[in-house]
């Protein structure tokens, strides 16, 4: 494995420190609020976690939404019932999505390739009609799960008088929004990468690229396949849990257009666009398509206009508007077309593009810090 | 000659394709520590005979014996764990990995057995693996490109990893469909090597092949294969004079 | 009884739609080996055809309404009126049918364009890159018909002559308690047509029968020198046509909006999944067996015994079929079973 383990440490303390210093060299970028700093180390949560899957066993779910739907809705369920501490919410969050994780993948894993695809999809698609429909008690339907005044939070209530007005969420006595919220998350988000990091480096994670690899070989080397499938899918599903707790832990409610499958696709799109089967490449794909949709969906004509307004009228007029298609609420047009891009022109996402940068100016290197990209080969 | 253990015993094994039978009441047995050959024309039902016996394909009627169990109806990881390995005609190889971790997978798999979860172990702390997959490596003559991604070897070199992914193996029975096809002369000579060097270590091998040459430096014996029966078998040179296997051949080169 | 025709009757339509989005869901998959997960969106901008066409057709002016007398007063005239009177009306009446008349050309120039600018690049790419390709196509073309229509449904009305309901049970001698809308009735007609043209195509004609060799062995079709590269395209602008039109008479039933294509993608997706993927036939059976399943799933009689059993049926019976019979129903052994 070249020089790699050598440079794992920094790697991670590397990560760490940008990580944690991400509020002060985002703050030229405007990007330094906790509400979005927040978002970025969740989606990397998400993200790294789906790439385990994904980059590693090759397996591509369409379904990993429902997971973090399910994340969501049991930590705002811890909160109703229990306390507003969010440790048994992280906790309930994982554990549900775990659960589900396991029923759903012990069933799609019987299948792969596109198929795989299909049952995952289907499966998401089931929970979102039945978030929406039969159950509703559990979810509240299409107004979405909220903390309400009487709630029981049969644990608070034990030791605490209950103040006027709905509680935050804390842990233990801190309250979980703004930057306390943001460190919470990027304390989570560094385990998750330290977790990741190792299961790269584990006879386990060379297991599962072995499968994305040639399963046939696996098979005929006395690898039991399937098992180590159903880990992987389990973990992922765990970590989309966490994420959707944290989702929940940040602003405590949870709706159901957390599972559709556009929300799939978006985590999907992180993976690839940072770089699919790399360590940091998911985090990167979170942090950028959060970033770009936090500012795309800002603006709008007025704005427009006052950025282009170094234009000549006419000329100005029609730049505002074709613009405008891709921003405000025209930012999924934007989303898709990126995503359009990075598979026709950059399949192993930014960091192979990087690298590949790199390789032209320092033609004999290989003391690169990332696993060597997987090359794309045909599934079947 | 004693009788040794029997590894393998095939017992009128049968299995059709739709209206094609592609094996026909098929007997076999191989000894412990020898090596046998499966020749015949194309399409006589080589290849279905090795997938019948590492679980690819279920016969549809007699039974397969490995070492006294039955391997009739078990996986093909199950199988591969009790010690049977096999090289591919096309070489099935981790074209994405290194070659080192081309052949650790293997050397985890005989260690580890057919599933572990070991998310907290380093690979690079499995340094017993690691050495002997170098070792292997070595053995087959590419110690020299331990991190060269397999995918960019050369068809020969392929081979010859998958060959060292089968060994790390410490299989019982070692089953080669045509491991030097497009090899030239020189490495099919070294593969020959190869094989009688292992051949002492006292593996069983089930060797098919084209090349008589290969047949004749290796094989202990020979079992003839055509439109899916055994029409001969014996020691190479009683094979060789055998008027029903040249009829074969011939009748085999007109279809 | 009649209550068991109404289901199948409410279950056939929509079932049709499935059939033949499926239908080129699954030729595209056969012959070009892609799969596609923008073809729910030319159905849906095949339905956005027909919102045009209608928005073309009652283009109009501001004339002087004479029925005022008291003071000057204006009203929206459509041109054609203008010009050709009654006539006009008529032809603004009819012009979900007409604009069929629009959407072959349309969908044949967005199938060609597609084809050749985007989907031949990937058809030596694995499966997961034509998934997300297309994925992302798919967003694209729903949020430009998002930009241009809005996010709200346009109901387009059918022609005022059959804006009523048949009297489907009198004619079969049960009744006059089923009925069903005329428009329905002519949309299962017209799906049926739509399917034997497409069958008739690859069955009589020298064209279709290398489309179904290259379904079965694109390789030795490809080795016999035909030049396949440009039947892909053909067979690629047919599955957009037939996705298009489908789309265009479906208005009628369900005012269209932009996430409709995504809506009934994943819903053909599993239609296809459960026909056997690549089978035409397979297609066309499940499509049906699905919208019909789906309506009995329905009936409040179901849904007392399994709750919720309405919105999950369909995926039920795909994760049932795939597990159990994954290459379908009408699929053919060994394609894609794995």
């Amino acid at each position: 494995m070249k020089k790699i383990n050598v440079n794992d440490t920094t790697l991670f303390l590397s990560f760490a420190a940008v990580i944690l210093l991400m509020p002060i060299w985002l703050s030229p970028f405007g990007a330094a609020y906790p509400d979005l700093l927040q978002k970025f180390a969740i989606y990397g949560i998400f993200a790294i976690g789906f790439n385990i899957l994904f980059g590693l066993t090759g397996y591509l779910s369409f379904g990993h939404a429902a997971f973090l739907g399910v994340g969501s809705y049991a930590a705002v369920w811890s909160f109703k019932l229990f306390t507003m501490n969010v440790l048994p919410a992280v906790a309930f969050g994982i554990f549900f999505a775990g659960l589900l994780a396991l029923a759903i993948g012990f069933l799609s894993l019987r299948r792969s390739g596109i198929y795989f695809s299909i049952l995952t999809l289907a499966f998401a698609q089931m929970s979102y009609n039945l978030a929406y429909s039969v159950l509703t008690p559990i979810t509240n339907g299409e107004t979405g799960l909220q903390l309400t005044s009487n709630d029981p939070r049969w644990i608070d209530a034990m030791y605490k008088t209950p103040e006027a007005g709905l509680p935050s969420t804390e842990l233990f006595g801190l309250t979980m929004n703004g930057y306390p919220g943001f460190y919470f998350c990027a304390v989570i988000l560094i385990i998750c990468f330290y977790i990741s990091l190792r299961i790269f480096r584990s006879p386990f994670g060379l297991t599962l690229r072995g499968i994305k690899t040639n399963q046939k070989r696996m098979k005929y080397t006395g690898f039991n396949t399937r098992p180590y499938m159903l880990a992987a899918f389990v973990i992922s599903g765990m970590y989309a849990g966490l994420a959707g707790s944290l989702l929940a832990i940040t602003d405590p409610l949870a709706g159901a257009e957390r599972m559709q499958w556009t929300a799939s696709g978006e985590v999907v799109l992180m993976t690839i666009l940072g770089g699919v089967g790399t360590l940091v490449g998911p985090m990167l794909g979170a942090g950028l398509i959060k970033y770009f949709e936090n500012i795309f969906s800002s603006f709008n004509s007025g704005t427009l206009h006052e950025v282009f307004s170094f234009l000549p009228d006419g000329l100005e007029v029609v730049v505002v508007k074709v613009t405008g298609l891709f921003v405000g609420s025209g930012w999924h047009l934007t989303l898709g077309l990126l995503f359009m891009i990075v598979v026709i022109f950059l399949p192993g996402g930014i960091v192979e593009g990087v690298q590949k940068l790199a390789r032209l100016f320092r033609p004999k290197t290989d003391d690169d810090p990332q696993a060597p990209a997987p090359q794309k080969q045909a599934a079947e | 000659m004693t009788m040794n253990n029997l590894v393998l015993t095939l017992n009128d094994v049968q299995k059709s394709f739709g209206g094609l039978r592609a094996l026909a009441d098929v007997n076999l047995q191989v000894e412990e520590g020898k090596t046998l050959a499966i020749i015949g024309p194309n399409g006589a039902g080589k290849s279905t005979l090795l997938n019948v016996c590492v679980g690819l394909l279920k016969p549809d009627s007699g039974t397969v014996m490995f070492d006294g169990q039955e391997l009739t109806g078990k996986q093909p990881h199950e199988i591969a764990q009790l010690g049977v390995a096999r090289v591919f005609q096309t070489p099935e190889i981790f074209t994405d990995l290194s070659l080192i971790d081309n052949v650790m997978l293997p050397a985890l798999s005989k260690r580890d057995g057919s599933f572990k979860f070991n998310p907290h172990l380093h690979m690079r702390k499995q340094t017993e693996v690691r050495d002997e997959a170098e070792h292997i490596l070595a053995d087959v003559g590419l110690k020299e490109q331990l991190d060269m991604e397999a995918g960019s070897l050369s068809r020969g070199d392929k081979r010859r990893l998958e060959l060292a992914m089968c060994l790390i193996l410490h299989p019982r029975l070692l089953l080669l469909d045509e491991p030097t096809a497009g090899m030239s002369r020189h490495d099919t000579n070294q593969t020959i090597d190869l094989l009688k060097k292992i051949k002492q270590s006292g593996m069983t091998k089930v060797i098919i092949e084209h090349d008589m040459h290969v047949v004749f430096s290796l094989a202990d014996k020979v079992s003839v294969l055509a439109r899916g029966k055994i029409i001969a078998d014996g020691t190479p040179d009683e094979v060789r004079e055998d008027p029903l296997v040249k009829e074969a051949y011939l009748g085999g080169a007109h279809q | 009884m009649d209550a068991i025709l109404i289901q199948i009757l409410n279950g056939v339509d929509k079932g049709a739609a499935y059939a033949l989005i499926a239908l080129g869901l699954t030729l595209v998959f056969g012959t070009l080996g892609i799969v596609n997960f923008a073809h729910g969106a030319l159905f849906m901008l095949g339905a956005f055809c027909s919102v045009t066409f209608n928005k073309l057709l009652t283009l109009s002016v501001k004339v002087k309404d004479e029925g005022v007398t008291l003071f000057e007063a204006f009203k929206e005239e459509p041109y054609l009126k203008i010009w050709f009177g009654d006539t006009g009306l008529a032809i603004i009446d009819y012009s979900v049918p007409l604009s069929i008349l629009m959407a072959i050309p349309v969908m044949i120039l967005v199938g060609y364009v597609m084809e050749r600018g985007l989907i031949q690049h990937f058809y030596k790419r694995a499966h997961a890159d034509q998934i997300l390709v297309t994925f992302g196509l798919a967003i694209v073309l729903q949020e430009i018909v998002k930009a241009t229509f809005g996010a709200n449904p346009i109901p387009q009305p059918p022609p005022e002559i059959v804006a009523g309901s048949a009297n489907v049970g009198l004619w079969l001698g049960l009744g006059e308690s089923v009925v069903y809308p005329w428009w329905r009735l002519i949309y299962l007609v017209f799906s049926g047509a739509v399917i034997f043209a497409v069958f008739a195509f690859l069955q009589f004609t020298t064209y279709g029968m290398v489309v179904r060799a290259g379904m079965r062995d694109r390789e030795t079709v490809g080795l016999l020198g035909i030049n396949i590269e440009k039947r892909f395209t053909i067979v690629f602008a047919l599955a957009a046509v037939v996705a298009g039109v489908a789309g265009v008479m479906y208005t009628p039933i369900l005012p269209p909006d932009f996430h409709m294509g995504m809506d009934f993608l994943v819903l053909s997706f599993v239609v296809v999944v459960v026909g056997g993927m690549g089978s035409l036939g397979g297609a066309v059976a499940a499509g049906f067996l699905l919208g019909i399943v789906q309506s009995f799933a329905s009936m409040n009689e179901v849904k007392e015994i399994f709750p919720g059993i309405d919105q999950i049926i369909i995926y039920l019976v795909a994760v049932a079929i795939l597990l159990v019979r994954p290459r379908g129903l009408l699929g053919r052994t060994g394609v894609m079973e794995d």
